[in-house]
């Protein structure tokens, strides 16, 4: 049975993530939310995506290949730098341990070796599904990668249940919580976070839903470009 | 990452457009670039976009002690974040000229005009009031940040709702959005600022200037003013010598601006307290343009999830058979950890036996010194050579030394102590030899 949930207020006004949210449980059907991203929003920076999805957005920022510092150059490729913002105070060690798996995730797919003794920096500017918003501002920013990749987030609650892209609400409540990003090429995963216990068909069950799903997101991706490209609405 | 320079040439031609009473992008001198106010789907977030500048303003709410001098009053904070987001020449986390500057005149323009009424935030006197924190993001620059951050700023704050509180004798209790409906600030005014910058000493005045413009002016004078003309602050940076008459008009310019501003605002905020009565979706999402090529936007889309388990049991099926089940931790003895049942621990095993020796060599020796030693004395021993025996593990032999003893309070501490110093050190030379 695929649920719709509505966000609280109370998400709402502590600002956490809030997002409607599809459910699964074992192989019934899912749905995807309406999506949406928009390009070169911002006119500053190299490249800007914002990616929305259901009440939830991201906007992202590139600059780069840029000069770099010199305590930062690294010889033989470009310096990725990662910035996250929360809506409300300062970056805490939460946004820190993000933007690490935000790193680590553009290092893999960006060809940075093709920019030597540059920096690129990225930064987003409020949370959630932050990968998708990274990989549409690198795109926009016309950045050299071997490939794209997308984010997908997946909770298992008490009951055993999968619920990919939780509410902050259920990610509280769930038993375990794994963040996959997934690539295009071959569909293999590239980052995966996860936080609690579960058993290795679990783990097995979720990449398999993640994706799936990757792949209306890469097909949403697809359908951007083009229509970017194509010069008509 | 530095900020592009500016050129000389573009320097000398922006300046003599200006003499010829031109600008960039075809605006007349007292023009406002292009306002438009969007809200996010929660309470008090609000965008700004003044022709390409961005800036987004969330307002959130914490219960707090006040301060010590003001025991009945809320407080207002306000945080300007120029996010590198927004420019390359900002840096994250340090706190530059532009934005201290940009803090303190936001500050003067909402709190010390006191256009807030901060004792409705008081809940106990002396004890707990709301504090409502301002976060001002800067997303992209393109001159005249303060204008878009005051304008967002007092949106947001307009916009915010608080949760409803009831006190019971000392009790406080904080009502949730389902519980009770949310209150509004309570706002007397709304002060807006509106800036003027000046060219070639002060021969040149342009409203609302953008990037470029901004880095070639002289002064800058920015009019904060509320739509009953009050002026709430005036400040002129910069260095250049203002006339009376310039103020004046100036000032006369910013009553004009502002009405038109706080009309748009109460517009704005009208459109969605309709929208959010209504039902409809309102926030970010929905303010999306729809009619861009570089935009785009999908409704719903199911996801193929017919052979999801099935695919996952093949994945585990052809990875390697799991490794042994694990049994819980077991703990023979204190501070010894033992993984595997009926597995020996290889680590402690020689020493054990060179323990038991150590410990029989002691014995004996201590059997002739002291003949009437009582068993439990000896058991004490024991239990103390093989705690000594764990935190062995390291061969430096200062650590030796440093070892804590528990002291048993039943033994005569003298003997005792001399003991074991010199089985330490005994030891400590066995393992040199070996």
């Amino acid at each position: 049975m695929a649920k719709q949930y509505t966000s609280s207020f109370i998400d709402k006004l502590t600002y956490q993530s809030n997002r409607s949210v599809m459910e699964v449980c074992g192989s019934s059907n899912v749905t995807l939310r309406e999506f949406g991203c928009e390009q070169s929003l911002l006119s500053r920076p190299d490249g800007s995506a914002s990616f929305i999805q259901g009440d939830t957005s991201v906007l992202a920022a590139v600059y780069g290949p840029a000069e770099v510092k010199v305590s930062k150059e690294i010889y033989d490729r470009a310096t990725l730098e990662v910035l996250i913002q929360p809506k409300v105070g300062l970056p805490s060690v939460r946004e820190r341990s993000q933007e690490q798996c935000l790193r680590e995730s553009c290092e893999a797919s960006l060809l940075l070796s093709l920019h030597p003794r540059s920096s690129l920096t990225l930064i987003l500017q409020l949370l959630s599904s932050f990968l998708n918003a990274a990989c549409m501002a690198l795109m926009d920013a016309g950045l050299p990668m071997s490939c794209l990749f997308c984010g997908v987030t997946c909770a298992i609650d008490a009951d055993g249940c999968i619920i990919t892209d939780p509410t902050a609400a259920q990610e509280k409540k769930s038993r375990a919580l794994m963040t996959f990003a997934i690539d295009s090429a071959e569909h293999r995963v590239m980052t995966s976070s996860t936080k609690g216990s579960f058993s290795v068909h679990e783990l097995q069950q979720c990449i398999a839903v993640s994706q799936k799903a990757s792949e209306k997101i890469f097909q949403f991706y697809r359908d951007s470009v083009r229509r970017r490209y194509s010069k008509t609405l | 990452m530095k900020d592009t320079p500016l050129s000389n040439c573009e320097r000398d031609f922006l300046l003599k457009a200006i003499e010829d009473k031109k600008r960039l992008d075809g605006r007349q001198t007292y023009d406002y670039r292009r306002i438009k106010i969007t809200f996010g789907t929660d309470y008090g977030c609000c965008f700004v976009d003044l022709g390409k500048t961005r800036v987004m303003a969330q307002v959130s709410c914490e219960l707090v002690a006040p301060k010590e001098n003001r025991p009945n009053e809320g407080i207002m904070f306000f945080n300007i974040e120029l996010s590198p987001m927004a420019s390359p020449g900002f840096e994250q986390g340090r706190q530059s000229e532009l934005s201290v500057k940009l803090n303190r005149q936001l500050e003067r323009c909402l709190r010390n005009s006191k256009c807030i009424d901060t004792e409705s935030l008081c809940v106990v006197s002396g004890e707990k009031v709301w504090q409502i924190r301002v976060d001002v993001h800067m997303l992209n620059h393109d001159g005249n940040l303060m204008d878009a951050a005051s304008i967002a700023a007092i949106t947001a704050l307009c916009h915010f709702r608080r949760p409803d509180v009831s006190i019971n004798g000392d009790e406080v209790t904080v009502y949730s959005p389902e519980e009770r409906d949310p209150i509004p600030l309570s706002i007397y005014h709304m002060p807006i600022s509106v800036s003027f910058s000046f060219f070639q000493q002060g021969t040149y005045l342009l409203v609302d200037p953008c990037e470029r413009e901004e880095r070639v002016m002289d002064g800058l004078l920015m009019i904060a003013m509320n739509k009953h003309r009050e002026i709430c602050s005036i400040q002129s940076s910069g260095g250049i010598m203002l006339l009376k008459e310039q103020v004046m008009r100036c000032s006369k310019i910013a009553s004009v601006k502002v009405s038109e501003i706080t009309e748009l605002i109460s517009k704005a905020l009208e459109n969605d307290r309709k929208a959010r009565k209504a039902g409809e979706k309102c926030g970010f999402a929905e303010s999306m343009p729809q009619e861009r090529i570089t935009a785009l936007k999908t409704d719903e889309t199911p996801v193929e999830m017919t052979d999801v388990t099935e695919r996952a049991n093949e994945i585990i099926q052809k990875a390697e058979p799991p490794l042994q089940t694990i049994p819980s931790l077991l703990v023979p003895a204190p501070g010894v950890g033992q993984v595997g049942q009926g597995l020996q621990n290889t680590w402690g095993l020689e020493e054990e036996e060179e323990e038991e020796e150590d410990d029989e060599d002691e014995n004996s020796g201590e059997e002739q010194k002291e003949q009437t030693k009582m068993m439990e004395e000896e058991h004490d021993e024991k239990e103390e050579s093989r705690e000594g025996h764990v935190v062995q593990l390291s061969d430096s032999e200062e650590e030796e030394v440093v070892i804590l003893h528990p002291e048993t309070p039943n033994k005569t501490p003298k003997n005792a102590g001399s003991a074991t110093h010199q089985k330490g050190a005994t030891k400590s030379k066995r393992r040199q030899k070996k």
